[in-house]
Parts: structure tokens; sequence; C-alpha cells
């Protein structure tokens, strides 16, 4: 190499230097934001739901809904990695388990259909600053307890049941039904047990027309309910309000026929159960009429289509308009970190967390207004909607502007529906 | 209150209790022959009901009439399992059994849950949702045919020790396991058969419960308990108490859901079994040792 050439390369070489320099501070100038790097990097999401156990058969609806949610939500420009995790309806699994996915690199976490559950991984997330986004999961101390690290798109018990009772009055008028009195059947599990202080609570100045007679609770993992239908049946009311999971719903109603148990109407203020595929599966015609008052998908959402679209040719045996309930909120829940993280631009947990109680995402799945948070991490602006099973399919029956089909009470007897 | 509506509780307590019963006499048949206690129990029982479910869905073969070959191939493996397995475990130090007995269950309920998962598994027959109208009493189809199919199990097993040689032979085992042997009695072969016939009360049970009870890998530890707790109350080794015991937990339970909560029901199984324990610790109808 001559002198010249020397030059011009150690020229070159101090330029590329002071190119090289000049970058670098822009990049470390623009480093505490992270942007770069959440432009380009996903999102890891550890989604902990009850896959195996007695809550199974929920927990596998929200995980299809998971396993649709990071093509859709590409498709409008955000980025999630999810490790997929089963709690097996056991609390102390779903402890361990998202202690675990944080040590394994979760940024954030998403579940877990049950509250009992997510209580425990609410301690875990707030010890470690991860952000935890509860897709489904109604006990009220869940934003009661002060948690910073945790946020809820889902209705409090007190609010499913408030929401719930006030649509009962609405059926009550639509049908014209002349309904005197009532017994409430619950669950005795955490969820159960949180409707059933609601319903303590908001009953007696819901004004509604009719008496609460009784109000019973029930081992959901009993083998059956006849002594408890026998009960209810002894009491002789005119509906049989209940909150129940799947498994116990089909023993319910099977008990209710075979005990020829004909109230004029079967109502969920606010449960799952009576829409679950296993539901319609083992019960036929006689899972018609059943009524549950819940958040429901929005079937005039774009998003809503956007996800019926990834779903159908993803889960071929398995029906969008009986799931969209769990998919629909897992993946709003997977929405909003995802949302979150685009928005704060990093996954720092504080940063993260400061973008989630921020959120305002008007453009989502379920009925409802944008998705806010409160200063307990609660969205308190979802409503929810009248249901009625009618030839196995879950129909809005109620409010009238997106409602699909009139309700039907009395509901038939059970005699000829077999 | 209302007089029809107690009976109609008792009556469902009752029908359920036999066949309660019969899942707890293999137990007590086991313990009171081999003295090995059973702790895969439950899980046999919840085996025998998902062989029920899959007759019914391959075949269309109603349980009550399963309870026939799932009873016969239950037979077979307790015979193999005694044979090949509990016989090097017997008189050997309790935690060992017990041990063998606990992994063995794990065994089985994982293994149900890989192949059917956690689902439960309903079998809607023909008369699932019938029911005998007597009076003002309601009383189900399927908890009568499966109580009269306990019944007649249990009265065929009590025929079987009662008027066989077979079964004086193992009656013997029972009463003086060294005079047994002295008499040249093959205590081994004599104890696989035993081992066999309790396993075939459990596969009778478990295709007896399909018409009342949806099949899950999660019912085995209840089943196990239950059945625990059955023939501690009737009495460990006596046939005739585990019937007596299945009914009392089968009534008690009913009339505990009914007259406090239905929650509150296995609060009242237990408190029964202190009760036992305390005032009649060889049970209802146990001998005193």
């Amino acid at each position: 190499m001559d002198r010249k050439s020397q030059r011009n390369s150690a020229r070159v070489s101090r330029r590329a230097v002071a190119v090289g320099l000049g970058a670098g501070a822009v990049v470390g100038g623009l480093a505490p934001f992270n942007i770069l790097r959440a432009q380009s990097a996903a999102l890891k999401i550890a989604v902990v739901l009850p896959r195996s156990g007695y809550l199974a058969p929920a927990g596998q609806s929200c995980h299809r809904g998971a396993l649709i949610a990071p093509k859709v939500l590409a498709d409008y420009g955000y980025k999630v990695d999810l490790v997929h995790i089963d709690c097996e309806s056991n609390a102390d699994i779903a402890r361990t388990q998202t202690e675990r996915a944080i040590d394994d690199g979760a940024q954030a976490i998403v579940g877990a259909f049950d509250s009992a559950s997510t209580l425990a991984m609410a301690q875990v997330c707030e010890q470690r600053q991860v952000p935890l986004i509860v897709n489904v999961g109604a006990a009220p101390q869940l934003t009661e307890q002060g948690y910073k690290f945790l946020v809820r798109n889902f209705p409090t018990g007190g609010m499913l049941v408030n929401n719930g009772l006030r649509l009962i009055k609405d059926l009550l008028d639509a049908t014209k039904l002349d309904a005197k009195t009532a017994v409430f059947l619950h669950a005795n599990d955490t969820f159960g047990t949180a409707q059933r202080a609601a319903m303590d609570k908001l009953f007696p100045t819901a004004g509604l027309p009719f008496t609460l007679l009784d109000s019973i609770a029930y081992d959901p993992k009993a083998q059956d309910l006849s002594v408890e239908v026998t009960k209810v049946r002894s009491l002789n009311p005119d509906l049989l309000l209940v909150v129940t999971r799947a498994a116990d719903a089909i023993k319910l109603v099977r008990d209710m026929v075979r005990q020829r148990f004909e109230p004029k109407g079967l109502v969920s203020p606010g449960s799952p159960g009576l829409y679950d595929e296993e539901f319609y599966q083992a019960l036929g015609p006689l899972s018609d009429y059943a009524i549950y008052n819940i958040p429901w998908a929005n079937p005039k959402a774009q998003m809503t289509h956007a996800l019926e679209a990834a779903y159908t040719p993803a889960n071929p045996t398995f029906r969008f308009a009986v799931e969209c309930f769990n998919v629909g909120f897992t993946f709003e829940a997977l929405l909003v970190a995802a949302a979150a993280f685009k928005a704060a631009g990093t996954a720092n947990g504080p940063e993260l967390m400061k973008a989630v109680r921020a959120t305002n995402i008007a453009d989502h799945v379920m009925i409802g207004p944008p998705i806010r948070f409160d200063e307990k991490g609660q969205n308190v602006g979802i409503p929810s909607a009248v249901v009625q099973n009618r030839n196995k399919t879950p129909t809005v029956t109620l409010p009238a502007d997106v409602a699909t089909a009139a309700p039907v009470l009395p509901m038939p007897g059970w005699q000829g529906r077999t | 209150m209302n007089l029809a509506i107690v009976a109609n509780v008792v009556i469902q307590g009752v029908l359920t209790g036999l066949v309660y019963g019969l899942m707890a006499l293999g137990l007590s048949v086991i313990f009171g022959v081999v003295r090995v206690v059973n702790f895969a129990h439950g899980e046999f029982a919840v085996v025998a009901m998902y062989a029920a479910y899959l007759l019914f869905v391959t075949l269309g073969l109603d349980p009550i009439v399963a309870l026939l070959p799932i009873a016969a191939a239950f037979f077979l493996i307790g015979y193999v399992l005694q044979t090949v397995l509990i016989n090097r475990f017997v008189g050997r130090a309790e935690h060992e059994q017990f041990i063998l007995l606990v992994g063995l269950a794990i065994v089985i309920v994982n293994g149900l849950l890989m192949i059917f998962g956690p689902d439960a598994r309903p079998t809607n027959l023909s008369y699932s949702f019938d029911s005998y109208a007597i009076g003002p009493l309601f009383v189900d189809k399927a908890r009568v045919y499966a109580a009269v199919g306990a019944l007649v199990v249990a009265a065929a097993l009590f025929g079987f020790f009662r008027y066989t040689a077979t079964g004086t032979a193992i009656r013997a085992c029972a009463d003086n396991l060294t005079g047994a042997a002295v008499v040249g009695l093959d205590i081994r072969r004599l104890y696989a058969l035993t081992f066999g016939l309790g396993l075939a009360c459990v596969g009778a049970a478990g295709a007896l419960m399909v018409p009342i009870a949806d099949a899950s890998p999660l019912l085995s530890q209840a089943f196990t308990l239950l059945a625990f707790t059955i023939v501690i109350i009737g009495g460990l080794g006596s046939m005739a108490g585990a019937l007596v015991g299945g009914v009392a937990i089968g009534v008690s339970e009913a009339l505990a859901s009914f007259f406090t909560a239905p929650s509150m029901k296995s609060m009242f199984s237990f408190a029964l079994l202190v009760a036992v324990l305390v005032l009649r610790p060889h049970g209802l109808m146990g001998r005193r040792t």
C-alpha cells in the first residue's frame, strides 16, 4: 500500500469511526426508551390457563383463543411470543408455574380463567414486577387488594351480578313473565362464592319482582346434583338462578329432567357452564332455552370478524359462536399487553405496567366501550347481554339493538325435547 | 316439612349407597384375606367406568350388561397383579405396600389423563333422563338399575364365599392363615383369586357407576377415600359391613345435603367416620381383634 492510499484509508477509517460513534450515540440515546428494540422484538407473554383438571373445558377454550392470537395481533401490527402453561386447575401450580415462566424470561402474564389461581399468580407478579392481565376471573379481591401489577379486562362478580340482575328485569319485561319466586344455586368455588356475596349484596336493591327463597351452595366436583335438585324442587320456585361450571351444569339439568322439575326459567346472572360445547353435546335439545346474562362478542366489530376468520380454520371441530366468550376475553388480554408494549417501547416491568394502566383501545372484540382501566386496574365498562340457547347455539336476545332473536320464557317443558 | 321430599332424598341415598357399598366390598374382601390395603381402589373403579364408556360408545353395550365382561376382565387383571406383583409384598412392611399401591394409582390416573384427557365423559343411555313416578316420589331409573345390579353382584359374591369349596378355603385363609397352610391350601393361589374377586367387584361397581356419574380421572381419589370411609364405618374385612357402610354414607350425605348445605355433605361423612372410630373402632359390623 502506497502513502496516498494509506492516508485515504486512514481518512476513511476516521470517518467510519466518526459515523460509527455518531450512530452509536443515537442508538445509545434512544436505548433508555428501547424503541428500536421494541419495534423489532416481540413481547414474551406466558399464558397460564387451567387446561387440565376440573376447569379444563373452559381453560382449553381460552387456550384456543391464545393459539390464534399471535397471527391476528400481527395483522394489527403487534408482535407477541407466547408461552402456553397449564396450571391444572390448581392455584399452587399456577403460582409455581408463573414463577418459573418469569425466571424463563416472560415479560407479561395472561390468565388464568379461575380467580383462585389468578390470586396466587398476582402475588408472584407483584413481587417480580411483571404485569398480569386477567383474561377471565371475577372475584372482586383481584382488584381490591391494591395490586400494582394487575389489571382485569373482565367484570367483577358484583358487576356480573349487577348487570345480570338488571337484564333479568329487562328479560321479564320483554317476555311478560310473571315470576314471583326464585332460588339461587351456586358452586362453592371461589367464583361461585364471590357471585353469592354479590347476590346477597345486590339483590335486595335490584328492584326485581320476585322473592329469593333460598341460596344453596354445592360442590362442583360432586358426582351428581340429585339432592340439590330435590331441595330446590321442594321450594318450587318460578325461576332457578344458577352459577355453574360446564360439568356441573350438565349434572344439574340431567337431574332436573329426571325429577321432572320444570321452573319457568333457568337463568344464570353471569357464569359459564350453560354455553360450553360439552353442555350442548351431553344434553342435546335439553340444553335449549337456558339463559345466561354475560358479556359477549360484538358481532358487528371488525376485530371479532378477524378473530373468527382465524379461529374457524384452526379449530374445525369447535364453534366460534360457542367459544367467543373465552376466546374473545383471552384475545383481548393479549391485545392489552401487546398494545402496551408497543406504546411503552419497552418490556421493563414498571414501564410496561404504566402503559398497561393507560390502555385505551376502542377497536376490540367484546361488546362495550373502549378498554380502559380505573385506578384499581379494573375495566368498569364491560356490559352484559342476555344470551339464550336456541337450537344448541348461543343466541343474543337482549339488548334489542344487538339481539338476533327474541327471548323465550317460560321455557318449554322437558318432555318432547329428547 | 314435606315428608315425600325427605323420602325421595333417603331413597336416592340408599340407591347410590348400594353402588358405593359394592365398590367398598372389593376393598374389604382384599384386606380381609390378603391383608393388603388397595390404595389404587378408586383408580381401578374409574378404569372400569372408562371401559363401560368405551363399550357403550363402540358397541352400544349398556353398562349394566357390560358389567359382566368388565368384571371378568378385572378378575383376570387382579389375579395376574397379585401373582406377579403384590404377592412379593405380602408380609412386608406396611409402608412398602402403601408406596407400591399409591405408585400404581398415580400411574393409572396419569395414564387415563393421557389417553382420555381431563374432560368428563357422559354416557347418554336411553334411560339417562327417565324416572319412575311413585305417587309424589321420583326415582331415577339409572339409580334403580345400578342399585339392583349392585345387590345382584353382592349376593353372588356372598354365595360364592358361603357355598363353594374355593370360597370356604378363602374364608379359612382369612380366619386362620397358619391353619390353612397346615392343611395344605395353596395360599398364594387363593390370594390371587381373592385379589381377582376384589377387583371384579370394583369393575362391576365402576360399570354400575356409569349411569349415575360421568367418567373422569378426577373421580379416582374421591372413590378411594370413599371406599376407605365405608369399610372403616362398616368394619374392615366385613362383607356385609361394606354394604351397610355404603348405605350409611349414601343416606347421611343425602340427608346432610338436604337439611344443611349440599357443599357440606362430606363433612357429615367424615363426622360419621370419626364417631364410629371413637365409639366402635372395629366398625358397625366388624369383629373385635
